[in-house]
């Protein structure tokens, strides 16, 4: 095992995946000359060259269609946004295209693609900087979405996306680039798209949460075992195709849930959550399931408003007393 | 005395519905080229050939109309007709492995790239033995195997689409030219301009053609846009060119010698052509945008009548020849709208395949 930041990570991932195949080429803006606005890049144009790694005028929705026509016509592109905040201006491509267009024409087109960047909010950026976009993505049919909280699932997960036939979603977070983590040194090291991993065992509760919640969850799990309850965290790490089977399972032991969820209340992965294990564990349940999400509110800049926006540990915990009923 | 006030006007106001007699056209259409099919390459039978195809795709497409208002399918039918000179001196033009993508107006594109008559109207039906099986219907014909890549719903949508082929073919370089058609309604589009831009920047072998055909939708296209339209081209240095697309020679020399010379040097063409759409935009449309005088004007340069009369003037073939062609187009028409309407539809399995190139996988 070594020990990697999840930017580097990452850059392994796209590094061997470059290197394995010469159809794979990554573009976006400040991907190539600049090194990546936040060095998920670093040194790929060194080794690639300029034919392989793409700067991209400020143009999402071009570059990501362009990426798209690139992927029918044969090749395999990893379409970088410097954050799926600005991927809203490229969501003609991404919904109407990438995720269409082969059913449209009756099978007759593949669109091996990767859309990969940081996702939701990153600290006091403002309202337009800091929305949460996996379940969006996920509610349209044919295109996966990937958004994992440790360096080793974001190395075996891109690996993952780049092999697959068709479209990715891939999911970061600004604040978890420098994040250590322990990556397999296995050769060739990939982590199926679609599977779950729990990531803390217990017996009393089981909290759902992915991408920088996870790291939340795990804070709170950590002050909750020093009152005696143990949490099972859930680590769904793709959210498209979800692992209800994962979660149903650690929900028929715990009899209680809560799940953790970076964007807003209505119609997102909580909702999705609830639903799945109201249907699945009806009878396992010893308490309605809880969410956490943000507030149905904008991002505020101001920091102690910033600070009740974002959902945190204290807010899992109380979420975690109404289903234990404590 | 206070001055009246003007009531604030926006879009520039289209004909109000009165018919004064005076016929004020969408679209002027620039001289068409003089040259012989002797002076362009061309053989007699590829002149032959020619009117096959555009009597094709127009009879195809009344066919299609009839059954429409009969019918026996639903959905949307834009038509092509009037614009056959372009799909047909296109296709002629380029090699048959360049890459041709347009919008939503795509039966004509699909017939001259390879998708039969049969699987077209098929496709129109629903049937499973469509060019996409039935789930594309009029906005999405496509014959990838003969680089027809589709017909796109979204306008302006499918232009990076375009972009992208021509990207893949440079990264390649396999020598294949990008011919991306809308129409000039997408040309008020984002989606061009960042096209464009990154185009020229990246020199794609991309040809950008835009078919003018005066309406965008609704709205005439002095109505919806500024300026004369391949002029947009000088804004991003793009080498740009404007023809007559109701003449399919005429079409067939520049597509041609802009085809010749993308392949050249890989630096990208915007490219408008001038022609005009004879019927509504789509069949729910009642035209209320323009005089009867506009239309009449219009049909008078048709494009298939214009070849008939040369190809019988320069006794290319015969009058009894063309009519013998006629003859077994109308007859491959009529067996295609027979074999679309009792051809199956798709099995109701077919509603999950497609969707994906490896593991399906549906949220339940």
């Amino acid at each position: 095992m070594a020990v990697l930041q999840f930017r580097e990570a990452l850059r392994q991932a796209i590094d061997e995946e470059m290197n394995n195949d010469e159809d794979v080429f990554i573009m976006g803006e400040e991907v190539a000359e600049y090194n990546g606005a936040y060095k998920v890049t670093e040194g790929l144009l060194d080794t690639y060259g300029f034919k392989r790694v793409i700067d991209t005028p400020i143009s999402e929705l071009g570059f990501a269609g362009i990426g798209v026509g690139a992927a029918m016509n044969g090749l395999r592109p990893i379409i970088e946004f410097m954050t799926f905040n600005f991927a809203v201006l490229a969501l003609d491509q991404i919904i109407n295209h990438a995720s269409k267009a082969r059913y449209m024409l009756g099978g007759q087109v593949s669109i091996p693609i990767v859309f990969r960047g940081p996702n939701a909010s990153a600290g006091q950026l403002g309202a337009t900087h800091s929305v949460a976009y996996d379940a969006m993505y996920a509610m349209f049919p044919g295109l996966k979405v990937i958004y994992p909280s440790e360096p080793g699932d974001a190395k075996g997960l891109l690996k993952s996306a780049i092999r697959d036939d068709d479209p990715v979603i891939f999911m970061e977070s600004e604040q978890m680039y420098g994040l250590k983590g322990e990556v397999s040194d296995e050769k060739d090291f990939t982590i199926p798209i679609g599977k779950a991993k729990i990531k803390r065992e217990g017996d009393d509760v089981t909290i759902v949460a992915t991408g920088k919640m996870y790291h939340i969850a795990k804070q709170a799990a950590e002050q909750l075992a020093k009152d005696g309850i143990e949490a099972e965290i859930i680590d769904p790490r793709t959210i498209k195709p979800f692992d209800t089977e994962a979660v149903v399972k650690s929900v028929k032991k715990t009899n209680r849930c809560v799940v953790v969820d970076e964007s807003h209340p209505f119609g997102g992965l909580a909702s999705e959550v609830a639903f799945l294990i109201q249907r699945e564990a009806f009878d396992y349940l010893d308490a309605p399931v809880q969410r956490v999400t943000l507030p149905d509110v904008n991002a505020p800049f101001s920091k102690p408003l910033f600070d009740l926006w974002l959902p945190d540990a204290k807010n899992i915990i109380e979420a975690v007393n109404s289903v234990t009923y404590r | 005395m206070a001055k009246k006030k003007q009531e604030a006007i926006f879009t520039p106001i289209g004909n109000n519905g009165d018919d004064n007699g005076r016929i004020d056209k969408a679209v002027d259409l620039p001289e068409a080229t003089n040259k012989s099919h002797k002076k362009l390459g061309l053989s007699d039978d590829q002149v032959t050939e020619m009117y096959e195809q555009m009597f094709l795709q127009r009879r195809f497409e009344e066919r299609a109309m009839q059954m429409y208002q009969k019918g026996k399918f639903g959905g949307f039918l834009h038509l092509y007709i009037g614009q056959e000179a372009i799909s047909t001196g296109t296709a002629f033009a380029l090699k048959n492995d360049d890459d041709i993508i347009t919008a939503y107006r795509d039966h004509g594109w699909g017939l001259v790239r390879g998708v039969t008559p049969k699987a077209g109207m098929a496709e129109l039906f629903g049937k499973a033995d469509g060019c996409s099986k039935g789930k594309g219907g009029s906005m999405h014909f496509a014959n990838v195997k003969e680089h027809f890549w589709g017909g796109y719903g979204i306008v302006g949508g499918h232009i990076p689409l375009g972009g992208g082929l021509a990207f893949a073919n440079k990264y390649k370089d396999n020598g294949r030219v990008t011919a991306c058609f809308m129409g000039d309604g997408a040309v008020d589009q984002g989606a061009l301009h960042e096209t464009l831009n990154m185009s020229q920047l990246w020199k794609l072998p991309a040809i950008y053609v835009v078919e003018n055909n005066g309406y965008s939708m609704g709205t005439a296209a002095r109505r919806h846009t500024v300026g004369e339209i391949y002029e947009r081209a000088h804004g991003y240095g793009m080498k740009n060119a404007v023809f007559n697309g109701m003449d399919v020679f005429t079409v067939y020399e520049n597509m041609k010698k802009i085809s010749e010379e993308v392949r050249k040097d890989n630096m990208p063409y915007f490219v408008e052509i001038r022609t005009y759409r004879y019927r509504g935009h789509s069949m729910s449309d009642p035209q209320k945008y323009r005089t009867k005088g506009e239309l009449e004007e219009y049909q008078q340069t048709d494009p298939i009548e214009r070849l008939k009369t040369y190809i019988i003037d320069k006794k290319v073939a015969t009058k009894k020849e063309l009519e013998e062609i006629e003859e077994q187009v109308e007859e491959a028409v009529l067996e295609a709208v027979e074999f679309a309407d009792n051809a199956p539809f798709p099995k109701d399995e077919a509603l999950y395949e497609d969707m994906f190139a490896g593991e399906p996988y549906f949220h339940h």
